[in-house]
């Protein structure tokens, strides 16, 4: 246990640099005194400390292992300047309601990451400092990236005007579908599925993150037949339609393959999945740059370290990340769908990914204000369990600038695919409709849907089959914050 | 065929109180209207002709609504979209566009292939109206 002596007095000089083991603390990671400057990388982190450990040397521990430091005392630090490059921890405070467990806030000098590269920041942020012996679990809840830091990204290679724009589209959500079955589709049956659900008023289909080029279906024979249904469908609807084919493989030279091939054939955008990697990411957001091309990215993987909250990564980092590396596209939640999502918190992830410039918002899990600099937005798209009957929810929760999927409620449509697509359309334009003049869609949505149906059989087929499905589950990922007390 | 570029195509046609409203929530946001005609409707086809230039001064709802009904006045077999133009900061894009006219038919597009190796193919989307010249297509 650090004492209140130990705790309040940094070593210095020889004192500190004779060998031997000292407290993170005394070793100057813990500074409280310490006012963080506009260019520092700022991170807070969750810690739980083993029993006995005190949450001020944790958070030291935290700061020196994921900076500079190690376990015992090198004289070799006096050959750098190494108080600047050691992180400091300058605040801790218990998390409301949680025992235990502390938010710790770190700021990071920016001199200690090379410029536009994600695997340098996050080696030294999630590296060997999440395994760290001392604390039970460490979950890195938020990050304030610096706007001379973000300016060293190119950010996505679209964004959400540009993409409006080539795409023609304004005003309104867009629409999608991952066609299913997921597997075991042949190219041919599987373009049947692309074809009838954009020529239905879908706007995008797509791979979905396990789709590469399997038995069943090669990704030449995928990639063929996908854009063949694209242009039979703009021709059909006289409107510009795409289908991400997901280029994830297992070798950087397999996906630019991919991608090249994609382009070659006419289509305006490639998909990638988050487990391909951050280095993966960023190479593929260059490609899609140089090529004019949308990117989506499928985030395949992030549950595993995103949903619990005392530890892993908090999916709002990841989108600050996926920002800088540069997509146009990322999966951020549904709210209402079947996959995990608090509504505070997926607002949160949006925010971040859509806005120029975030204040502090706790119930929303937004600990900094950020900056983007000008930095391209992120769309964010929501796909899980979400049907035509929810329009008014995902509208009032989400916004417009996100791509609302469809897959089981386009594709499991009784009368057919195109049917299907032409329902969800029905139901998100009389929204937007209804929205726009005035209406309180949140109060009056199941009446907006029922009028709209009345010229709309498929809407109707799907009301009557999905209206009354829902997902209510309790979330395990929610902000922990105290609400302010209102001052009025 | 019916062309379903725009915010409301597969709404039945708007009425004249319908558009006027969106146009109202155009306004209310600041936007400026924009009144945009076409007879080549390629789903490419960026630059339709601007009937006048955005009506950046004009916030009165009911003015906007005479500049759409000369529009048609004058190009009634026309497409003609209302846009609604957002300059601020970090967007200066349009934020809603819709169709508030259309041709009495609508003949729509046909799809050329142009076969190429390794089983490719390249597509052209052409409009079977647009093989006439502009001005006499609808």
């Amino acid at each position: 246990m650090i004492t209140a002596s130990e705790k309040s007095r940094m070593k210095t000089g020889a004192e500190r640099y004779r060998a031997g083991v000292l407290k993170y603390a005394q070793m100057g990671y813990w500074q409280p005194d310490y006012e963080p400057s506009p260019t520092d990388v700022l991170a807070v982190f969750r810690i739980t400390p083993q029993a006995g450990v005190d949450p001020e040397e944790a958070a030291a521990a935290v700061a020196g292992e994921s900076s500079t430091a190690t376990w015992t005392v090198v004289w070799t630090d006096r050959l750098t300047a190494c108080e600047r490059y050691r992180a400091k921890a300058y605040r801790v405070d218990p998390v409301p309601g949680s025992p235990g467990q502390y938010f710790a806030y770190i700021a990071y000098d920016l001199d200690l990451f090379e410029p536009g590269s994600i695997a340098n920041l996050t080696a030294s942020i999630i590296g060997n400092v999440f395994g760290f012996k001392p604390l039970k679990a460490l979950r890195l809840e938020d990050m304030r990236l610096p706007a001379a830091y973000v300016k060293t990204f190119a950010g996505p290679p679209t964004g959400i005007v540009v993409e409006r724009e080539r795409l023609d589209k304004f005003g309104r959500p867009l629409l999608g579908a991952t066609v299913k079955p997921k597997l075991g589709l042949s190219g041919k049956n599987y373009g049947r599925v692309v074809y009838e659900a954009l020529k239905g008023g879908l706007d995008f289909t797509k791979d979905d993150e396990n789709i590469n080029s399997q038995n069943f279906m090669h990704w030449r024979d995928r990639f063929l037949n996908c854009v063949e249904a694209v242009n039979r469908a703009q021709a059909a609807t006289g409107e510009i339609k795409g289908h991400y084919l997901n280029v994830t493989a297992a070798t950087m030279e397999d996906m630019y393959e991919r991608a090249e091939f994609a382009k070659e054939l006419g289509s305006i955008v490639v998909m990638i999945d988050l487990v391909i990697g951050y280095t993966a990411i960023q190479s593929m957001s260059r490609w899609a740059r140089r090529n004019d091309m949308l990117l989506h990215l499928h985030r395949a993987g992030h549950s595993t370290y995103t949903r619990q909250k005392t530890h892993g990564v908090s999916f709002r980092v990841i989108c600050k990340w996926m920002r800088l590396a540069g997509v146009d596209h990322l999966h951020a939640g549904t709210v209402v769908g079947k996959l995990e999502g608090d509504p505070n918190s997926v607002q949160g992830f949006y925010n971040v990914l859509r806005e120029g410039h975030n204040p502090v918002d706790l119930p929303r899990g937004i600990f900094f204000e950020q900056d983007w600099a000008g930095l391209n937005a992120v769309m964010p798209v929501a796909s899980g369990g979400i049907h035509a009957g929810q329009m008014h929810q995902l509208l009032h929760y989400l916004g417009e600038d996100t791509v609302l999927q469809f897959g089981g409620g386009t594709i499991g449509h009784p009368m057919g695919i195109a049917a299907g697509a032409t329902a969800n359309r029905v139901a998100l334009e009389a929204m937007v409709l209804a929205r726009n003049e005035g209406r309180d869609i949140w109060v009056e949505g199941s009446q907006i849907l029922a009028e709209a149906a009345r010229h709309c059989a498929p809407l109707k087929a799907a009301l009557d089959t999905w209206g009354e499905v829902t997902f209510n589950y309790a979330s395990t990922d929610t902000p922990d914050f105290v609400p302010t007390p209102s001052v009025a | 065929m019916r062309i379903t570029q725009g915010t409301f195509s597969f709404l039945p046609d708007l009425s004249d109180a319908q558009i006027m409203k969106q146009i109202e929530y155009g306004l209310d946001n600041g936007w400026a209207i924009a009144i945009e005609y076409t007879d080549d409707p390629h789903p490419r086809n960026t630059y339709w002709e601007m009937f006048g230039i955005p009506m950046f001064d004009l916030r009165d709802a009911a003015g906007v609504m005479a500049e759409v009904s000369a529009c048609r006045r004058t190009f009634p077999n026309h497409y003609i979209k209302v846009n609604a133009f957002d300059a601020s900061r970090g967007r200066e894009s349009v934020r809603l566009s819709f169709i508030v006219n259309r041709p009495g038919r609508e003949p729509g597009f046909s799809l050329v292939r142009r076969e190429g190796a390794g089983r490719t193919l390249h597509y052209t989307t052409r409009a079977y109206a647009t093989d006439r010249p502009e001005g006499e297509r609808y």
